[in-house]
């Protein structure tokens, strides 16, 4: 890259390395043109050149927002702060067993138990919480409740993820001290390494709490409870500018629960 | 009192820490563990307490064998030796009287620790030792809030706490200042001679180990090449143990300390 | 000054140990002035009054937010079955019988992955150093910051269904939708890096009398450059794991499929998909783990 306007006397890569950096980034150009072929290959373009007309369109039709619609939206709202609360002690009620069995440092077999905890964690991680949600709709029926566990069921791996990396990082010494005065496990765990991760514990729990409260306000796409539902309807009946209130409900709501909750995690930590 | 014999750790890397390696001590005795850094002293004494777990031999305290015990009988045996820690190792987020308190873990039930509610005896004990060890008015504090020289403090009281009938600590001033590290050791002999406590202190500053302790065993390579009194460390020994170096200095070191 | 201070330990320790000796042979009442009972002083709200106030308030919205859950047992019942049978499918995935849906879903969530990837990481330089304040003018850095704000607080779902609103069903709207997700992640992470930057580095290129560009090549992309490598890779994993997720409103890609195969209860094929999408996460994580060890 930035290699061509050195003076050529002087080079900080030898040139087998430059040339096989050239093809890396060749391949990826490649890979990338060959990509965007594929991908592309059944876009109707001239849905996309008529997208700066579509785009006026709806704007005009979302603008204003319909204000009117703003009182019927505070039980959903109401409803979405419980999914994404309840989703997260929910989610951290699981996790913190699943940490302590994911720890190499606290897990009872690292051949066994480990393996299963850590999948659990990936399993969790990787779907999406509206797929959880989608899933949860159709085995238990639409409402709270599948949000609810929609969100739990996201939160584990997330929570648990990072908890186990902070017992994984914790001070062996002390954990050696508590154990030398004869403490059986469950008390070194509550001397030696609770102590440790509990201010880790409460961030990261603020954390997933925030970032629930995003994810909990477009679970009701799918029928999970909450605000979305709200928004679900709205879409149906091409209802814009109740689109367009929905949306401010939601920005706000967003940026209030980051701001709570960056304000909890500085006093705490 | 405690025995020590034909003990040997190999490390899983391979790494030989302890060969073969007897002696033992009577009731009432402090002992200074010496040699330089990675000739086996730390292992040495984490055997005692089975933090870390010997290849062969045996140990007893008063006579009952403790390699090779189950880990409910291990537990009751540890809160029956007292370690005292080269970094204080207190449990830095908890108070100052929860870490005093943590000797009596191997005492009490599950629930009476969780919730801190330790037997008033216990408790009186606790207070009586922040006491001895002049901490007293700390007791509410937060560890990482005090000084090192405290923390150390802290670490011997905890280590009373169990009411040990054996000591075993481990390079106690090593994270200390020269005058904090006197402090401390005295505090240690002290209160070893108070209790008629055997102790085994781990230490690399010969000069402290001299002038503190009345038996010392020099360590070198995992195995022991010195055991007798303070006076008979002559440069010879110290040869032996540390390799060659002038130390005609060690005794104007004496006198400066 | 040594004879002194020995003499002195031995002298302390002696009387000591006389006084406690003492002390030591009647044990019930040794410690008998002491307190008997000590309480952990409270870490967050030392009002007692005020705790026990806000465990009430919180006993108060658990009451209520559990009774808002308006659960129908008579579905639940009814969906127990169901779930065994997800658990099933979960055990025994199906990827035969719906296999073209899944690999024609699969082909676009990965190729919508790495374009939205790359469009983003070619925007959000620009946008990124734009946004930091050492290197941007005024003028540009509120622009700038103003176009990752919007692209942080609208979630990827949210614009999927305006995108696909302005251009259709299918994976451009997806594409799309990535991009401008990816740009408002690594702008603001770039900005921030560039932000952070040391000081005495940019001043050494700036004092040999370089323009703006060659400083930004000679003394802002050098220290910023691994991270940045690293920050793609990780938000590669994100993409893939969202173009998962915007197949439900209509922008293409696996999460379409996963919709259709839920909705018509095939659970074995949606745990087919659903593995794979654990799959490729694990192996992207990985990778990208190995990768940016290789970087730095």
């Amino acid at each position: 890259m930035s290699e061509t306007r050195h003076p050529p006397v002087w080079q900080h890569r030898t040139t087998g390395k430059r040339l096989l950096m050239w093809f890396g980034w060749l391949c990826l150009v490649a890979l990338c043109v060959l990509c965007w072929q594929i991908m592309t290959k059944d876009t109707i373009w001239a849905f996309v050149s008529d997208a700066p007309r579509q785009a006026a369109d709806l704007g005009s039709r979302m603008i204003p927002p319909r204000w009117s619609y703003l009182e019927r939206l505070w039980l959903p709202l109401w409803d979405t702060l419980n999914i994404a609360t309840l989703g997260t002690l929910l989610g951290i009620l699981f996790a913190i067993p699943v940490a302590f069995l994911a720890a190499s440092n606290t897990t009872p077999s690292r051949v066994l138990v480990r393996p299963i905890a850590l999948f659990i964690i990936v399993a969790s991680r990787s779907i999406n919480s509206l797929i959880w949600a989608l899933l949860l709709v159709s085995i238990i029926g639409p409402g709270l409740l599948a949000g609810i566990i929609a969100i739990g069921l996201r939160s584990i791996g997330f929570v648990a993820k990072l908890l186990y990396e902070a017992i994984e990082e914790t001070d062996i010494l002390q954990v050696e001290a508590v154990t030398a005065t004869g403490a059986s496990p469950a008390q070194v765990l509550n001397y030696g390494i609770v102590p440790q991760i509990l201010p880790a514990f409460y961030g990261i729990s603020v954390f997933r709490w925030d970032i629930n409260i995003r994810e909990s306000t477009i679970l009701g796409l799918v029928g999970a409870g909450g605000i979305g539902m709200q928004l679900q309807a709205s879409l149906n009946t091409l209802a814009w500018p109740q689109v367009t209130m929905i949306f401010i409900v939601i920005l706000a709501t967003v940026v209030v629960s980051e701001w709570v909750s960056a304000k909890v995690r500085h006093i705490i930590i | 009192m405690l025995d020590v014999s034909n003990i040997s750790k190999i490390y899983a890397a391979g790494d030989k820490a302890l060969d073969n390696v007897s002696f033992s001590v009577p009731a009432g005795q402090v002992v200074g563990l010496i040699g330089p850094s990675g000739a086996g002293k730390s292992t040495l004494i984490r055997c005692v307490n089975r933090l870390v777990e010997p290849t062969s031999g045996s140990i007893s305290l008063a006579g009952k064998t403790i390699t090779g015990l189950s880990s409910g009988e291990l537990r009751s045996v540890r809160r029956r030796i007292g370690m005292i820690f080269q970094e204080y190792a207190l449990v830095e987020r908890l108070t100052v009287m929860e870490n005093v308190l943590s000797g009596r873990l191997g005492y009490v039930s599950f629930w009476r620790s969780f919730t801190r509610r330790y037997p008033a005896a216990d408790v009186q004990q606790a207070f009586a030792l922040l006491d001895r060890v002049g901490l007293i008015d700390h007791a509410s504090k937060r560890a990482d809030a005090l000084s090192g020289g405290q923390r150390q403090r802290v670490g011997i009281a905890r280590a009373l706490e169990q009411n040990p009938e054996l000591l075993l600590i481990d390079e106690p001033t090593a994270s200390l200042d020269p005058k904090t590290s006197r402090q401390i050791m005295r505090l240690l002999i002290e209160i070893c001679r108070e209790r008629q406590l055997p102790a085994i202190i781990n230490i690399h500053d010969v000069v402290l180990a001299k002038q503190f302790t009345e038996r010392l065993i020099g360590l070198k390579a995992g195995r022991i090449v010195f055991d007798g009194a303070p006076t008979e460390l002559s440069e010879t020994v110290l040869t032996t143990i540390y390799g060659e170096e002038d130390w005609k200095t060690l005794d104007s070191d004496m006198e400066a300390a | 000054m040594i004879s002194n201070s020995n003499k002195s330990v031995v002298a302390s320790a002696d009387t000591s140990s006389l006084s406690q000796t003492t002390a030591l042979n009647d044990s019930s009442t040794r410690y008998s002035t002491y307190p008997t009972s000590w309480r952990r002083p409270a870490v967050f709200f030392p009002n007692r009054w005020l705790r026990w106030g806000l465990w009430l308030l919180a006993a108060i919205w658990f009451y209520l937010a559990i009774s808002t859950i308006d659960v129908n047992w008579v579905r639940v019942a009814e969906g127990i079955e169901r779930g065994w049978r997800f658990i099933k499918g979960f055990l025994t995935p199906d990827f035969t019988s719906r296999w073209n849906d899944i690999s024609t879903g699969l082909v676009e969530s990965l190729t919508m992955t790495l374009t939205s990837t790359v469009a983003g990481v070619v925007l959000s330089v620009p946008v990124g150093i734009g946004a930091a304040r050492n290197v941007a003018p005024t003028a540009i850095y509120y622009a700038c910051r103003f176009i990752i704000t919007v692209s942080r607080s609208l979630q990827e779902i949210i614009i999927a269904i305006l995108f696909v609103a302005m251009f259709g069903f299918g994976p451009f709207a997806g594409f799309l939708t990535l991009s401008f997700a990816t740009i408002g992640f690594l702008a603001k992470l770039l900005a921030e890096d560039i932000e952070d930057i040391d000081e005495s580095q940019t001043e050494a290129v700036r004092a040999t009398g370089a323009s703006w560009l060659q400083l930004i090549n000679y003394a802002v992309q050098p220290q910023v450059m691994p991270r940045l490598i690293g920050l793609s890779l990780y938000r590669l994993d994100i993409n893939f794991r969202e173009s998962a997720v915007i197949g439900i409103v209509g922008a293409g890609g696996i999460g379409a499929t996963l919709n259709t195969a839920i909705d018509r209860y095939e659970f074995d094929s949606a745990g087919a998909i659903l593995l794979i999408i654990i799959f490729i996460v694990m192996i992207a994580e990985y990778t990208s783990g190995f990768v940016r060890k290789w970087v730095q």
